[in-house]
């Protein structure tokens, strides 16, 4: 009850006061047009579907490496060390460069050796980009779930007779995975914006085709329809995270 | 509050003096001084070495020029930084005019005020000579359409591309013009489309091995690209700067300026 009340209150002042605010009309015009919204809406939304095609041939990539490199991080070995030594500074590579900056080099400079065509192609090349970044976050994730299974798992996996290769694969990874997809949901949803870097390469995904919209028009409203596809996908999806950290709470107690 | 109002009426009778009897007094952002805004960084040939205080490099040039004519001496002109998105968003400028290539456009001038154009640019395809060998020499429409294109999304250029070159691929597009010429020497794309001058100037100082193919000729175009000073809308300043253009135009100065800047324009063929 109170709270109903307090969240009345605060949206009132919102819609009330902001319009009140000097530069108000001007700030509709430019970013709260209802003509453009519509009009740019059908090719923005074409535009968002490049975004959705590179997130679906991205994640099983960004899954089968993160989960390489976490697996040599977490080498036993000691013949295996150079493997352990790898997925470290792996690590701290790609998860201390912006993605950004990951994007223009791969993007740019790979291609920039003399590949011929298609295999210079900007989708590659920023796929390549997108894939080493979050790999390197998705590694840490999945080691962090590796080791957060309890000791205890792996000694009766030994006592039962299983090699260390069956005691990873039956034992500790389905336990360690399922404990780390919330995690890795929250992963989902960055990489799903970070796709629409991509544009800076070239691709003519939907955030470049606001940008050109934007010139055309001079008008920032194609910005706002874009924000609002992109909340159409992220919100459910974060919702959908909550809702499985919940359940593993749950589970859990 | 009395060393307000004293800064102020002395700042005003600056002002005064300084433009005095012009039409430009008192519809500055600062009394007596002439903010101009221009890109960052300014490209070659508008601007030599992104240093507009110069006056050397074409809208360096024209910017002084109207200073001039304004009624405002050189050391009277301010220049500061924008980018596109900052002098086309909603509220406050930080400068009186902007000059970095702006084309006008009806769509654009609902939200900003243009002035009268102080240049009619012609669209040139920049490529580079390994292109050039597999197409010919005679730059045609049909050779144009196979070629893979980029363009800087903030230019009017993928219009032109979109609808007058229909090209068989989608073009890619770009933030600026450094990335489209990383991608030209990276052969992601064959061809890109730029007004003439910085066409010239790419080709023969950043794309390696680049080359122009041809230009359009802004005559036979129903709609030519010509570049305007950009000014807030509403601007009070506007009907100055026309007359200042006019006057500029009328005397030779703008095309003593051009002839000094953009001599090099002659000589490239015309597509057709």
């Amino acid at each position: 009850m109170i709270a109903g009340l307090s969240t009345a209150i605060v949206v009132v002042l919102v819609v009330v006061l902001v319009p009140l605010a000097p530069g108000w009309d001007a700030v509709k015009r430019s970013f709260f047009d209802a003509e453009t919204f519509v009009n740019t809406f059908p090719t923005l939304l074409r535009a968002f579907l490049l975004d959705v095609a590179i997130f679906a041939w991205s994640v099983p990539m960004i899954f089968a490496l993160g989960l390489a490199i976490a697996l040599a991080r977490g080498a036993q070995s000691a013949a295996l060390f150079p493997l352990r030594i790898f997925g470290a500074v792996y690590v701290d590579l790609f998860r201390g460069i912006p993605v950004v900056l990951l994007v223009y080099l791969v993007g740019f400079g790979v291609p920039g050796l003399g590949l011929p065509r298609p295999w210079n192609s900007p989708y590659i090349w920023g796929t390549v980009a997108l894939v080493l970044t979050y790999s390197a976050y998705v590694a840490e994730v999945l080691r962090s779930g590796i080791e957060s299974i309890h000791a205890s798992q792996r000694n009766a996996a030994i006592c039962l007779g299983l090699s260390s290769r069956d005691t990873m694969r039956y034992v500790i990874l389905p336990q360690a995975i399922r404990r780390v997809v919330p995690a890795n949901m929250n992963m989902l949803v960055a990489l799903q914006k970070d796709v629409a870097l991509l544009s800076f390469i070239g691709p003519v995904e939907i955030l470049r085709q606001a940008g050109i919209f934007k010139s055309l028009l001079a008008n920032f409203t194609p910005y706002v329809v874009a924000a609002v596809i992109f909340l159409c996908v992220t919100v459910p999806a974060t919702r959908y995270a909550d809702y499985l950290l919940n359940k593993d709470r749950n589970a859990r107690s | 509050m009395k060393t307000v109002l004293t800064a102020a009426i002395f700042s005003a009778l600056a002002g005064a003096a300084l433009a005095d009897g012009h039409c430009a007094a008192g519809k500055t952002l600062t009394d007596g001084t002439l903010t101009i805004a221009t890109g960052n960084p300014a490209y070659y040939p508008w601007v030599i070495d992104d240093a507009p205080e110069s006056g050397q490099g074409f809208e360096a040039a024209v910017a002084y020029a109207l200073a001039e004519e304004m009624g405002f001496a050189a050391d009277a002109v301010t220049w500061v930084r924008t980018s596109f998105d900052e002098a086309i968003q909603p509220g406050a400028k930080n400068f009186d005019i902007n000059m970095q290539q702006y084309s006008i456009t009806e769509e654009r001038d609902k939200v900003v005020d243009f002035s009268a154009p102080y240049y009619t640019a012609p669209q040139a395809v920049l490529t580079t000579e390994t292109v050039m060998a597999a197409g010919g020499t005679s730059p045609t429409m049909d050779f144009l359409k196979e070629l893979k294109w980029g363009v800087v999304a903030s230019t009017t250029a993928l219009p032109v591309v979109m609808e007058q070159i229909q090209p068989n691929q989608s073009p890619l597009v770009y933030d600026d013009n450094v990335n489209v010429t990383a991608a030209i020497q990276a052969g992601q794309i064959d061809a890109a489309l730029f007004d003439l001058p910085t066409a010239l100037y790419l080709s023969a100082v950043v794309v390696e091995g680049g080359a122009i193919l041809g230009q359009f000729d802004p005559n036979a175009a129903e709609d030519p690209d010509q570049f305007g000073a950009l000014m807030p809308e509403g601007s009070a300043l506007k009907a100055c700067v026309d007359a200042a253009l006019a006057v500029m135009t009328e005397n030779g100065r703008l095309a003593e300026i051009e002839a000094q800047w953009l001599q090099e324009a002659t000589g490239v063929p015309l597509i057709k």
